[in-house]
């Protein structure tokens, strides 16, 4: 049996961790690396980056900071923003990093995905998909969540999976931030038409959330950031109490 | 000195990062020199296996490391083409393990079988000296190797399989120590230091 995964992401923009950090002063990508290393000696079991000023800007995900994360965690990571070609995926594997997360450039460009996961094999590309409800459909959003599309959030979830990806990390745009729980209702729904795996990502505000995704919606993993950050939630406490509630983790 | 396979798919940064970590002299080669300059091999992979089996034909690999007296640790992909054959690609490989590597194919389990998993250990083995049985590694992959007569350690996912194995001087795993925390470090470091 595979233990579900707790997964903390580091928005990193400009080089710095954003998303409201007190526990420390991250002024630059350094910090960002320290930021892993703690979280790594805290049993997390992966970790996401995702550059969020990335896409916006046209600018690469910072590869250097790829390089010096590798050096010091021995878990997994995966790393997104404005990926866009075969060879921004090679330099970023290579300097590293196991997976990379593609998101507005797979909608563009939906070949990229069957390209990059024959090449470097399915295991090192996530799709990463940005939902928001409009008129009650569950639409795709690009471009860091400020572009909407014509996408039925559910269609390109299959899509992603027919084309070679070889897992979904699904952001709720509604709950993002709210700290009411994850979509547990939509991920389920997800949860039950594919087969590759589905990181729940969007509303994290308290234990029961994450036992909510795992035993509701039957998720592989969730991912979360402020209320790590925050130090709200320390990973290993979460683990316990999914422990204690039959969820088989990694302790 | 530790000689690291490159054949052009596998991420071999994890690995060489852990050696660095131990301080322990290594290169990343293709070459055949190389490898016969250095006490042991590493032989990673992320990739396709006829892809690989393929890259190491071109680059006369293919019969030395299948003949070779140096302790060998095959990690991921690298164990499967110890293997007589595998599914994927339908690729004869270096016939080292008796076996042929299948795809998982039950219906309950995602493909490819990504995270954490329990390796319990039925044969005690140096590799995993000071190693608490049923201790998590980390794995990502498609196919796995059935249990035969050299398996060492097994995980479970769907079915039992081969976690680790070991013939004379061949080891391999088919998680990925580099990546599976403090008891993925402790394992590279018995192949070290012991194997």
């Amino acid at each position: 049996m595979l233990a579900k995964r707790i997964i903390p992401c580091l928005d990193v923009k400009n080089g710095k961790v954003v998303k409201g950090i007190n526990f420390i002063n991250l002024k630059d990508a350094g910090d960002a690396v320290e930021l892993s290393f703690r979280y790594y000696k805290e049993f997390a079991d992966e970790l996401v980056f995702l550059d969020i000023t990335a896409t916006e800007e046209k600018r690469k995900t910072l590869v250097h900071l790829v390089e010096e994360v590798a050096k010091v965690i021995r878990i997994p990571f995966t790393v997104g923003g404005g990926i866009s070609t075969i060879n921004d995926i090679e330099q970023l594997l290579k300097a590293g990093a196991d997976k990379v997360s593609l998101n507005s450039a797979i909608v563009k460009n939906p070949q990229l995905i069957k390209e990059a996961s024959k090449q470097f094999g399915n295991q090192a590309i996530v799709a990463a998909i940005d939902l928001k409800k409009v008129n009650n459909q569950k639409k795709v959003f690009v471009n860091g969540g400020k572009l909407e599309t014509d996408i039925d959030g559910l269609t390109w979830c299959q899509q992603v999976e027919q084309l070679g990806a070889g897992e979904i990390l699904l952001t709720s745009m509604d709950n993002d931030g709210t700290r009411n729980g994850f979509d547990v209702d939509f991920l389920k729904i997800v949860q039950s038409k594919v087969s590759i795996p589905v990181i729940a990502s969007g509303g994290a505000g308290n234990m029961n959330h994450f036992l909510n995704a795992f035993q509701i919606a039957k998720v592989d993993a969730c991912l979360a950031a402020g209320i790590f950050h925050y130090d709200e939630i320390k990973i290993i406490d979460l683990k316990k109490y999914l422990h204690e509630n039959g969820i088989e983790v990694r302790l | 000195m530790i000689a690291i396979i490159d054949y052009g798919a596998g991420n071999t940064k994890s690995v060489t990062n852990v050696l660095e970590e131990l301080k322990v002299e290594f290169i990343v080669t293709s070459r055949e020199t190389d490898i016969n300059k250095s006490e042991k091999i590493i032989f990673p992979g992320v990739g396709e296996a006829s892809f690989a089996i393929r890259k190491l034909h071109l680059t006369n690999l293919f019969t030395l490391l299948r003949i070779t007296k140096k302790p060998l640790l095959g990690i991921c992909l690298g164990m499967q083409l110890l293997s007589d054959k595998t599914e994927e690609g339908n690729t004869n490989c270096l016939s080292v393990i008796p076996t042929v590597c299948k795809k998982f194919e039950d219906e309950k389990n995602k493909v490819p079988q990504m995270g954490w998993n329990k390796v319990k250990i039925i044969k005690k083995n140096i590799l995993f000296d000071e190693i608490n049985d049923e201790s998590f590694f980390y794995y990502a992959n498609s196919y796995y190797m059935p249990i035969n007569e050299f398996t060492i350690a097994t995980s479970v996912y769907g079915n039992e399989f081969s976690a680790a194995i070991q013939k004379n001087n061949f080891y391999g795993v088919q998680f990925h120590p580099e990546k599976s925390g403090e008891a993925g470090i402790k394992l590279l470091k018995n192949f070290i230091e012991k194997c």
